[in-house]
């Protein structure tokens, strides 16, 4: 693919959602060109801005700052020569497949037999044929999205946006259909002239793309860019491919932060607070009993997350706990137990419990809801007390989350307890929520 | 039967207790109530009624009439309710009013607004057409609100990626429209349909036979047959015009909403094949027809697809500047006039508030406490027997799926038709007249109870069910335990239901001119009545906005709450 002009440039681009001191930063910035004949990933974990970003390239977001220059001029609206594909489909269920592949041509006022003529042609060239009057309910994952993609090829889109578009599906269907759009793209059948991919799955970008954006998360900003220089079709299994997903993980993994900034500090103080990760307990533990049982208690992340068929997009905040409450070792992609790690795999119950406890207690977050039950007589106080500080620093979502986060941690800890029914943080020693 | 839920939420907005957007929508309906009543002065003193035939054919020809009512109210409804969902779904001004404003609407009692409508059209029409007009207002007023809030829910709830891709492709308005948001709201509407149909009934009955003193507004119909029938002891009569009004409803299930619902599944979001689809014997026969599919493809097809083809072209860029301008100044201006007429009457509607006796307060006190204990004393005695009955039914699966389109239709059955039979029944007993009107309460709330009590019991999960035997919980402790919290949610909206009915029902129950006496019992819908009668314009309207106010309070104060709680809490899936 000869790289000849400027397709795509964004400049600067910064998202902020909310007002005033409980602002959230999204993405910012973010700088990047995209040419004729490109085909960039954007990889990074869930909650790095990646698909935010994708929206401001096709005109569904508008950025609070930053410019979106396509074709050399700025954006207004919606792209007209840009169209998604979308992970969950998002196909019209009431529509059969061939009215779903229609109504996008229908919106630009394209005549009822040349329509049909087109759609036909569309779902024959993506082996849909037979199946035009079946509704998308009938079909499996992989036909329903390549439903999708035959949608997007209809207008003809100058710029193809691909929302992870493989994460739904299974395995085998995500494969075939990653193939067929290498084949799709690679043998010039189509006018697309550049596609962006928003992916979390170092594989698949590798298999895929001519350049990979790496991005980090809190907030999304573009951390490294590698570029993949592999000829199509890309082998798997080979030597330098392999090579190539080593050196994207690298570049993921790179991020990790030195101790003092890890734990972050509590709601309200200066600085940034730690988010804790959307891991539960018994994940975690899972894992720890998984790594004891591997020799030297240390194994590589990527193929962790094969043995415990795990997307590693789950599996990264599981490890991002353990890191945090200091059972676990991330370094050069490999995780390993720490000696406090092994002990808890090999510890009791209850031991369990207070290891977890001990440990807990030094994370900001905990510690401070901690003195704040201690510092009423009672040891009682509504959640929503403690919600609407960290909605200071966190979206009201966020915010829930970590609350939700942070009374499991504090429960299995025995830290402190909760009473759902009135919302109520307690201090264990308080007895159990009933009303006193 | 889960879906019934899904398909039919009450309207509680969250929000403050009582906010400036009430205060407004409060002016505002004393101002028209005000406005309407000088219009009605010009009213002739006498009206003469219609003769009304008590024969078999005469009978055919009213329950036609009586439909045709219902069709061209329900037509007003539902085009009212797509244009005003659309235009509250927008962040705008408009937004922000429209929907405070629906929901005090929605707990306006809406037969007292019936005599003002009535009487001020009468002023200016001939008395036949403004009582047909305003029977079609008053079943309107009941119809349109419930649609309203569906589809408004439905816009505001389309999925996100679904709204990305209309966007992303660029569907024109009238496209988005019909391929989006139409059909994404089609089961809540067709849902909400069949319950406004159902609620329609219990006005028309009421509205057909209204007489204000001298001024007969009957019209010839459904509801003025079952009340010529009773007052004059006619029984073969009264039975043949409930067993008509019983079929019309049956046939208008089978015929019509069970054919809708079936043809709704489509319109289900869900990406899997539903568990029990409806079906329709009817929807079946009419896709095998031929002559249908003929229609379908010659007629229908290619009117729809001129319509998205003159609707549809790319926008080639409309004069910014210009006419919105002149358009938004012209909409202001008529706004302007609109609010400072409403104004000016609330204004007069004011004094007379003000010129309102103390022991007329007194009375109106002491009328929404009798009310009050009315409508709670009725649904108390409704859940007596339709709680262990509705779920004795709905823990037998084979049972619930025979019997629920059974209590469907007995939801159906407008409780106002009934109302003269109970009257010829019970009015000579002494207390005749509370029995009566318990009754009648009872009657509009009951199966709307049973009908959700059925739908819960049956959506508790076979493993609970199973884990309860197994632990060896029974009798009352099984009840506690899975039952009563099982089909929590599905009482609450029940009783939400069935509660805003009884209040409105409360205007005709607690008042009656039967047999040419008037009786009437100690309550705030017998002042609306009384007020109606004598034309004490004042007592009306004060005795309509504390309805109002009552029954939003009550939504507010006590229903949001132990909604939410049933939707948090006791929420099975």
């Amino acid at each position: 693919m000869a790289q000849n002009g400027v397709l795509l440039e964004l400049r600067n681009i910064r998202q902020v959602y909310g007002h005033g001191p409980r602002a959230i930063l999204a993405v910012e910035g973010i700088s990047l060109t995209v040419h004729r004949g490109e085909f960039v990933a954007l990889l990074g974990p869930s909650g790095c801005g990646k698909s935010t970003l994708l929206r401001i390239i096709a005109g569904l977001n508008v950025p609070t700052e930053g410019e979106v220059l396509y074709r050399g001029r700025p954006l207004r609206g919606v792209n007209p020569y840009a169209t998604i594909v979308f992970q969950t489909f998002a196909l019209f269920p009431w529509l059969t497949v061939l009215e779903n592949v229609e109504v996008a041509l229908q919106a630009r006022g394209v005549p009822l037999p040349e329509r049909r003529k087109r759609a036909l042609a569309l779902l024959d060239q993506v082996g849909l044929d037979g199946f035009e009057d079946a509704y998308p309910r009938e079909l499996s994952g992989g036909m329903r999205q390549k439903v999708g993609f035959a949608r997007a090829m209809a207008v003809e889109p100058e710029l193809l946006c691909l929302d992870e578009p493989f994460s739904a599906l299974d395995v085998l269907s995500a494969d075939a259909l990653r193939g067929e759009l290498v084949e799709l793209w690679t043998g010039g059948q189509i006018p697309t002239q550049a596609i962006i991919l928003v992916t979390h799955n170092i594989e698949e970008a590798v298999f895929l793309a001519d350049r990979i954006v790496v991005m980090e998360t809190r907030p999304g900003r573009i951390a490294a860019e590698v570029v993949v220089g592999l000829p199509h079709p890309r082998q798997r299994k080979g030597e330098e491919f392999l090579a190539t997903v080593d050196r994207v993980y690298a570049a993921v993994a790179g991020q990790t932060q030195p101790p003092a900034v890890e734990l972050g500090t509590a709601p309200g103080e200066p600085g940034r607070t730690r988010a804790l990760p959307p891991a539960s307990v018994s994940a975690l533990s899972g894992l720890i009993e998984h790594l004891d049982e591997e020799p030297a208690n240390r194994e590589d992340l990527y193929r962790l997350a094969d043995d415990l068929r795990m997307e590693i997009d789950e599996l990264l905040p599981v490890v991002e706990a353990g890191e945090l409450l200091g059972f676990l070792r991330v370094d050069q992609g490999d995780v390993s137990l720490t000696p406090l790690g092994e002990t808890f795999a090999e510890a009791s119950i209850l031991a369990r419990k207070e290891i977890f406890a001990s440990r807990a207690r030094r994370i900001p977050l905990i510690r401070w809801l901690l003195k704040g039950l201690q510092a009423t007589p009672e040891g009682r106080v509504p959640r929503r007390v403690f919600q609407d500080v960290l909605e200071w620093e966190f979206t009201p979502e966020e915010a829930k989350m970590q609350m939700d986060q942070a009374i499991a941690w504090g429960r299995y800890g025995e830290l402190f307890g909760y009473d759902d029914d009135r919302d109520m943080l307690y201090l264990e020693a308080n007895g159990s929520g009933s009303a006193t | 039967m889960v879906r019934a839920r899904r398909r039919f939420a009450p309207f509680l907005p969250p929000g403050p207790l009582f906010d400036v957007g009430d205060l407004v929508a409060l002016i505002a309906l004393a101002g028209a109530l005000y406005l309407g009543v000088q219009v009605a002065m010009g009213t002739p003193a006498i009206v003469p009624g219609p003769e009304i035939r008590r024969d078999a054919w005469a009978l055919s020809l009213y329950a036609l009439f009586s439909l045709g009512r219902m069709l061209a109210a329900y037509l007003l409804s539902l085009t009212f309710s797509l244009l005003y969902a659309r235009a509250a779904a927008r962040r705008s001004l408009a937004g922000q009013i429209l929907i405070p404003l629906l929901d005090v609407l929605q707990s306006v009692p809406i037969l007292s607004f019936l005599p003002v409508v009535l009487l001020s059209l009468a002023a200016f029409l001939p008395s036949g057409v403004a009582a047909e007009l305003a029977a079609i207002v008053l079943i309107f007023t009941s119809q349109a609100w419930n649609l309203t809030f569906s589809f408004y829910q439905s816009l505001q709830t389309i999925p996100g990626e679904l709204d990305e891709a209309a966007r992303t492709f660029r569907l024109s308005p009238w496209l988005r429209f019909r391929r989006l948001e139409l059909p994404f709201a089609a089961p809540g509407l067709i849902w909400n349909t069949i319950m406004s149909w159902a609620g329609g009934w219990f006005f028309l009955i009421a509205a057909e036979s209204y007489t204000v003193g001298g001024r007969d507004f009957r019209l010839l119909g459904l509801g003025t047959f079952l009340q010529e029938a009773a007052q004059a002891g006619d029984v073969q009569a009264l039975l043949l015009g409930v067993g008509v009004l019983v079929g019309l409803i049956v046939l208008l299930d089978q015929l019509v909403w069970r054919p809708l619902l079936a043809w709704g599944e489509r319109f289900q979001l869900e990406m899997v094949e539903s568990q029990e689809p409806a079906t329709s014997w009817f929807y079946n026969l009419l896709q095998r027809s031929r002559l249908l599919a003929g229609l379908q493809r010659r007629v229908f097809r290619p009117f729809l697809e001129w319509l998205d083809m003159r609707f549809s072209r790319p926008s080639r860029g409309v004069p910014e500047g210009g006419l919105p301008l002149l358009r938004r100044v012209a909409g202001y201006a008529m706004g302007g006039i609109l609010a400072g007429g409403l104004l000016y009457g609330a204004i007069w509607a004011g004094g007379w508030l003000v010129s309102l006796p103390m022991t007329t307060w007194g009375e109106i006190a002491l009328g929404i406490l009798a009310t009050l204990l009315r409508v709670t004393v009725a649904i108390g005695l409704s859940l007596l027997w339709t709680v262990p009955l509705g779920i004795l039914i709905g823990t037998r699966p084979r049972l619930a799926a025979l019997l629920q389109p059974v209590v469907q239709i007995l939801a159906s059955i407008p409780a106002t038709a009934l109302f003269p039979i109970f009257l010829l029944l019970l009015l000579r007993l002494p207390a005749g007249l509370q029995l009566a009107s318990l009754l009648l309460l009872m009657t509009g709330s009951q199966w709307y109870l049973l009908f959700n009590v059925i739908a819960g019991a049956s959506a508790i999960p076979q493993d609970l069910e199973f884990s309860t035997q197994l632990l060896g919980v029974r009798g009352w402790r099984r009840w506690r335990l899975l039952l009563l919290p099982g089909i929590f949610p599905y009482l609450v909206t029940g009783l939400i239901t069935a509660g805003g009915g009884a209040w409105n029902a409360s205007v005709v129950a607690e008042y009656v001119v039967f047999g040419g006496q008037k009786q009437s019992v100690t309550g705030l819908g017998a002042l609306i009545s009384l007020a109606t009668e004598g034309g004490d314009y004042p007592l009306l309207l004060a005795a309509t906005l504390t309805m109002i106010v009552t029954v939003v309070l009550l939504n507010r104060l006590f229903w949001r709450r132990l909604y939410r709680r049933a939707e948090e809490q006791y929420r099975m899936d």
